[in-house]
């Protein structure tokens, strides 16, 4: 048996201010995780990643990270990925400055 | 201080002119990241975790108050109001917009500074002795060579593309203060039994994942054949260094594999042919660069408001005791600006800041401040007549903060809160260690200890070579903290030994307070260092506090 899929978003940097940044479902470049297309299928995610890849104008680095379902919308796992949501820990800056 | 000839200057803009037209292309959509990553990392701009970040070089850490206020503007219009100094001498800004980033740089070139070669697998930014040119133990001034090897290596034509990056480190001092030990070439300034004053060489010294000290590869090497004998040695390595490995790519991996005396075989050979190459014409640049590192005029002067300031102000006194080290010059000291105020973020400082610190250096200083590679900041030539002044107006700066040598300053790099490669955080370890051990009262009481924090294995805050050294990992999706014990940065360069199993995040300073704990419980005396414990007792005894009681819970 194949090992179970864990659901992905797409995530990259934005290539002006170099934000971190995640792929919706229609589309758009979202600042907000919470807003990330929630992919639950394989072969779904590697399309999804191959498009993002693709708009090289907009962002930098696209990748998959693992996410899980949330009451507002998909959240991080791992803790890497809860702190590209947030900012530093040592100053107010980045996304929760905002 | 050495100042930018018109071929440095046209040079540097030249370089800006061309990363502008670069910048531009790759935000029209002309250049694709795979075309333009190579071209802005030649620049020293990175792309981390939550931002771009501009490394500037900060050669052999000395600057003059104009380029710090520059550097303090450039945090302010460009950045957020900070910079952040490193372990390397440079200074990152942490949120740079891409299309600001050639204007930063025009800033830079204006003051004669520059990001060139702050990254990719070039020859970085030379380091040095941040006492140096003042020092009571100096043979001679090392930054004049420092120099002459940031010149030669600059946009060095065969040296762009070596098979990793490449550091190099001297010092002119009988005591290391640049960590020479660990850079891939490490030049300790020497005198022969004939008296002559010529360069010690060592070679593939280096931290990260596997940590080596430098093996001396000439004994003494005369002054003037610096340049080629390095050029010798960089160019063996670019033909033998390995490129199928990015991990076993560094000097210290081909000196591993190849053997010391092999790669010395072929250096010398190498050597007898390039030295003929040079005719002179370094030399002569030498002499030149000699001239702007000109020792200051430090008459003496009275000692009064010193005396009287140190015996009558407890905190003024126990500032200088800890934070002004003796000047080669009599009366004068060099003092060092703590950048670790207890909970703050080790090597940080504010625009306001820096111009604090330029202000001292030109009313104060003679015109000179330092950057240190356990990231703070120095006032190399200051009369001990105006330490009282410069103390007042340093703590009116949030800068007065008297800890240095001790256990709250503490080298940390970025870690997981900026750096892209980090497997954890620093910071926040090194600012819950400085502030709980401010709280306890104990740090005067504990003396002398080094504690180095790196967020990732490759070890940029010098971990292994910290009396304390603390790595953290990411262990299953957790951060996990390893403790080595007994590393040494010094003449003396030792690695530091694991405790053990790691410990996770809220864990780690307790594990410090156990090992501080154990330490001050059975050391001999006061007078004895931690260092000097660690190696009179060994590993037992911190084992035994960190892991005992774990045990006897497990077994109960």
């Amino acid at each position: 048996m194949s090992r179970q899929f864990t659901p992905k978003v797409v995530t990259a940097n934005a290539l002006l201010e170099g934000d971190v940044v995640y792929l919706t479902e229609d589309d758009r470049w979202t600042r907000e995780h919470r807003e990330a297309e929630l992919i639950e299928d394989e072969a779904h995610a590697q399309i999804r990643l191959v498009d993002a890849s693709a708009r090289a104008d907009e962002v930098v680095g696209a990748y998959l990270a693992d996410a899980i379902p949330g009451p507002n919308g998909p959240e991080p796992v791992h803790f890497r990925e809860v702190f590209r949501t947030r900012g530093p820990s040592n100053y107010a800056h980045g996304k929760q400055a905002d | 201080m050495y100042s930018y000839n018109e071929f440095d200057e046209a040079f540097v803009r030249e370089r800006v002119a061309q990363f502008r037209a670069q910048v531009e292309r790759r935000i029209d959509g002309s250049l694709t990241e795979d075309e333009f990553k190579p071209l802005r990392l030649m620049n020293g701009l990175y792309l981390q975790l939550h931002a771009y970040m501009l490394r500037v070089a900060i050669p052999y850490g000395t600057l003059n108050p104009d380029q710090m206020r520059q550097l303090a503007m450039i945090a302010e219009r460009w950045d957020k109001g900070y910079g952040h100094f490193t372990t390397r001498q440079n200074i990152q800004y942490n949120w740079p917009a891409l299309k600001d980033v050639p204007d930063m740089l025009d800033a830079l070139a204006d003051v004669g500074m520059h990001a060139i070669q702050t990254s990719g697998n070039t020859i970085r930014n030379v380091t040095a002795d941040h006492f140096a040119g003042a020092a009571a133990d100096e043979i001679e001034d090392p930054r004049p060579y420092a120099e002459l090897l940031r010149q030669w290596s600059t946009d060095h034509p065969e040296f762009q593309f070596l098979p990793r990056k490449f550091k190099i480190a001297v010092s002119g001092a009988k005591a290391d203060r640049a960590v020479v030990r660990a850079h891939d070439i490490g030049l300790e300034i020497v005198k022969n039994d004939a008296g002559e004053v010529g360069f010690r060489v060592l070679v593939g010294g280096g931290l990260g994942r596997t940590p080596m000290i430098g093996k001396v590869i000439r004994d003494f090497l005369p002054k003037e054949d610096l340049l080629p004998y390095c050029e010798a040695v960089v160019s063996v390595y670019n033909l033998l260094g390995r490129r199928d490995n990015k991990y076993k790519a560094r000097i210290k991996i081909t000196v591993h594999e190849n053997g010391i005396d092999e790669v010395r075989r072929q250096v010398e050979e190498r050597f007898a042919l390039l030295r003929e190459q040079f005719g002179g014409a370094d030399q002569e640049l030498l002499t030149e660069i000699r001239a702007a590192f000109a020792a200051p005029d430090l008459p003496a002067r009275p000692l009064d408001a010193f005396e009287r300031a140190y015996n009558s102000d407890p905190v003024f006194r126990a500032w200088a005791d800890t934070n002004v080290t003796e000047h080669a010059a009599p009366g004068y000291g060099l003092v060092t600006i703590s950048l670790k105020a207890h909970g703050q973020t080790p090597g940080d400082a504010t625009g306001d800041q820096m111009r604090v610190m330029a202000d001292l250096g030109e009313a104060f200083s003679h015109g000179e401040l330092r950057i240190s590679h356990e990231q703070n900041v120095i006032l190399p030539h200051v009369h001990k007549s105006d330490l009282p002044e410069v103390h007042a107006r340093l703590k009116a700066a949030g800068l007065g903060t008297a800890n240095v040598g001790l256990i709250s300053d503490i080298i940390a790099c970025p870690g997981m809160d900026y750096c892209a490669l980090a497997t954890a955080r620093s910071i926040p370890v090194a600012q819950q260690i400085a502030t709980r051990f401010d709280e306890l009262k104990l740090e005067h009481d504990i003396g002398p200890l080094k504690i180095k924090i790196s967020g990732c294995i490759n070890a940029c805050g010098h971990h292994h070579v910290g009396h304390i050294g603390i790595l953290g990992l990411d262990r299953a999706g957790v951060e996990n903290y390893q403790i080595t014990l007994g590393g040494d940065g010094t003449e003396d360069a030792a690695i530091g030994t694991r405790t053990g199993p790691g410990f996770a995040y809220d864990q780690i300073v307790p594990a410090i307070e156990k090992i501080i704990g154990a330490y001050l419980d059975q050391r001999d005396a006061p007078e004895e260092t931690f260092l000097q414990f660690y190696k009179r007792v060994g590993m037992d005894p911190f084992k035994a506090a960190l892991y005992d009681a774990e045990e006897k819970q497990r077994a109960a």
